[in-house]
């Protein structure tokens, strides 16, 4: 038995320690939020956040998350209203929907980390998160609207 | 080799053992009954301790609950099982004595080479040993392998591209990592988390290891810029932006760079800055390959952070990564025979 906390809740889960933490999110815990892309770690569909960071839950064992606190998107913000998912709406970024929950996650720890970031920040830090409808522009001033927001600069 | 029953249990530990008995197993590698203990246990460094501290350790093993509990035989080669033989060992490699302290050195330093020698016995892992595994006297701090991982040198030939400063160091003995040198990892992560755990050693003592370890590290011989040497590997940090039709920067951008991307002017302590990381920059690439494959959990390394484990990547994929990095971040030789090195480590992974 492994005991976390996910979105704020503590869960313990008969999954072996070495489970990839995504299929324990989606399969055990029954959130599907979270992606599953490639699997091995390179498109960054199933990224979620463990103790405030992205990480691909897809190559994260059970194991190494044991005690921490893990955030998936449901949990991102109470009501589903973080500048990112707001952002995310009023520019429409997602065509088919598939990549966004993973786009979120990752470009919320960009935010924390470059609250104002350049758009080489944006294209370094993203690049490892693939839209595969190549909605990267929509992508990418959706992060820039968000970021202005966050740092209470009035938009215009 | 199997660590023995050291609770004051009288039959299986060492319950009847008196102060004395004590006192000669730890400076003189005898065990109650005359014969010889295995220099596994590192009565070579504990032959350093006071008077006063193996009293002290004494009193405390000996007010622990005694638990019975026999250990399984050691399943040491012939002839070094013979313990007669480990005197002939001691004549060649072995000299009691208690630490002596420097006078030409401050009383923090004495303290942190105490420390350092006679009780954590760092040497154990950081120094290289000869063929018949005492530690070599030549190549005092050298760096070794430990469980199948570097145990980097500590003194000059220290690979981080950044001396190791006292306030570096502290850090990084506190609390397992450093923004300008990286994570602690393999059985370095047991010694920071357990036997240098704040609530067993106080600030002072790991200050004081952290003075005597910056001095082994001779900072000034290595003294490079700090500035300069941070605006050159931050300048790598994001060169797979630029490198589109690069399959290798491909890769590590897929893989690696959303989270270990730094931009300007100093890292984020949360995106360890692999250009300033001695993984890279080591002779070998052991423990390159030991933190792909196995990741990082929660609770080891730089706290609260987690590096998926990258085992799905095949040899050659981990291969292209690790030459990728070691050309473009560092300016040191290619490491050769990646592949035959990962599969080696993987192999060694699986079997523990």
């Amino acid at each position: 038995m492994i005991t976390f906390q996910l979105n704020g809740l503590s869960v313990s889960v008969h999954s072996p320690g070495d489970a990839p933490l995504l299929w324990v999110i989606r399969d055990e815990l029954g959130l599907t939020g979270t992606k599953f892309g490639c699997g091995i770690g390179f498109c960054g569909a199933c990224t979620v956040h463990v103790e405030g960071r992205a990480t691909r839950s897809c190559v994260t064992p059970l194991g190494a998350i044991a005690g921490a606190k893990v955030t998936t998107i449901e949990g991102l913000d109470p009501e589903g209203r973080h500048p990112l998912q707001a952002a995310w709406l009023e520019l429409q970024v997602p065509q088919c929907g598939y990549c966004q929950s993973g786009q979120i996650m990752q470009a919320a720890t960009l935010l924390k980390d470059y609250p104002d970031p350049t758009d080489r920040d944006i294209n370094a830090v993203m690049a490892g998160s693939v839209c595969r409808c190549m909605a990267y522009g929509r992508i990418k001033k959706a992060i820039k609207l968000a970021a202005t927001r966050m740092r209470g600069v009035p938009h215009g | 080799m199997y660590g023995t029953n050291i609770t004051p249990d009288s039959k299986t530990g060492i319950g009847t053992w008196p102060l004395d008995a004590f006192l000669r197993a730890m400076r003189e590698g005898v065990a109650r009954d005359g014969s010889h203990l295995f220099p596994a246990f590192p009565y070579n460094a504990y032959t350093e301790l006071t008077y006063d501290d193996l009293r002290a350790l004494y009193a405390y093993l000996m007010t622990r609950q005694p638990v019975s509990a026999g250990v399984p035989s050691n399943t040491v080669p012939f002839p070094l099982n013979v313990r007669a033989l480990q005197e002939g060992w001691k004549l060649l490699f072995f000299r009691s004595g208690r630490f002596q302290s420097n006078p030409a050195k401050s009383g923090e330093w004495n303290r942190g080479a105490y420390l350092a020698e006679a009780l954590c016995d760092c040497g154990g892992c950081h120094t290289p040993r000869n063929s018949l595994g005492a530690e070599k006297t030549s190549g005092v701090y050298a760096g070794t392998v430990v469980d199948g991982w570097i145990a980097p040198a500590l003194d000059r030939a220290n690979p981080s591209p950044l001396p190791w400063t006292q306030e570096d160091l502290f850090t990084f003995l506190r609390t397992g990592t450093s923004s300008l040198h990286g994570a602690a990892g393999g059985t370095m992560i047991p010694v920071i988390r357990d036997a240098l755990a704040l609530a067993v050693v106080p600030d002072s003592d790991v200050r004081a290891i952290a003075v005597y370890f910056s001095d082994v590290n001779q900072p000034a011989v290595r003294a490079s810029s700090v500035d300069a040497t941070v605006r050159e590997a931050i300048a790598t940090s994001d060169l797979a932006v630029d490198q589109p039709y690069d399959a290798d920067a491909t890769l590590y951008a897929s893989a690696c760079m959303s989270c270990h991307y730094n931009g300007r002017p100093a890292p984020v302590p949360a995106r360890p800055e692999l250009a300033l990381n001695s993984a890279l920059t080591l002779p070998e690439p052991t423990n390159f390959i030991q933190v792909v494959l196995n990741g990082v959990s929660s609770i080891n390394g730089a706290p609260g952070l987690v590096m998926p484990a990258y085992a799905s990547l095949t040899d050659i994929e981990i291969a292209r990564l690790a030459a990728y990095l070691r050309r473009t971040r560092t300016k040191r030789p290619p490491w050769n025979d990646m592949e035959k090195k990962v599969a080696a480590v993987r192999r060694e992974s699986a079997g523990r």
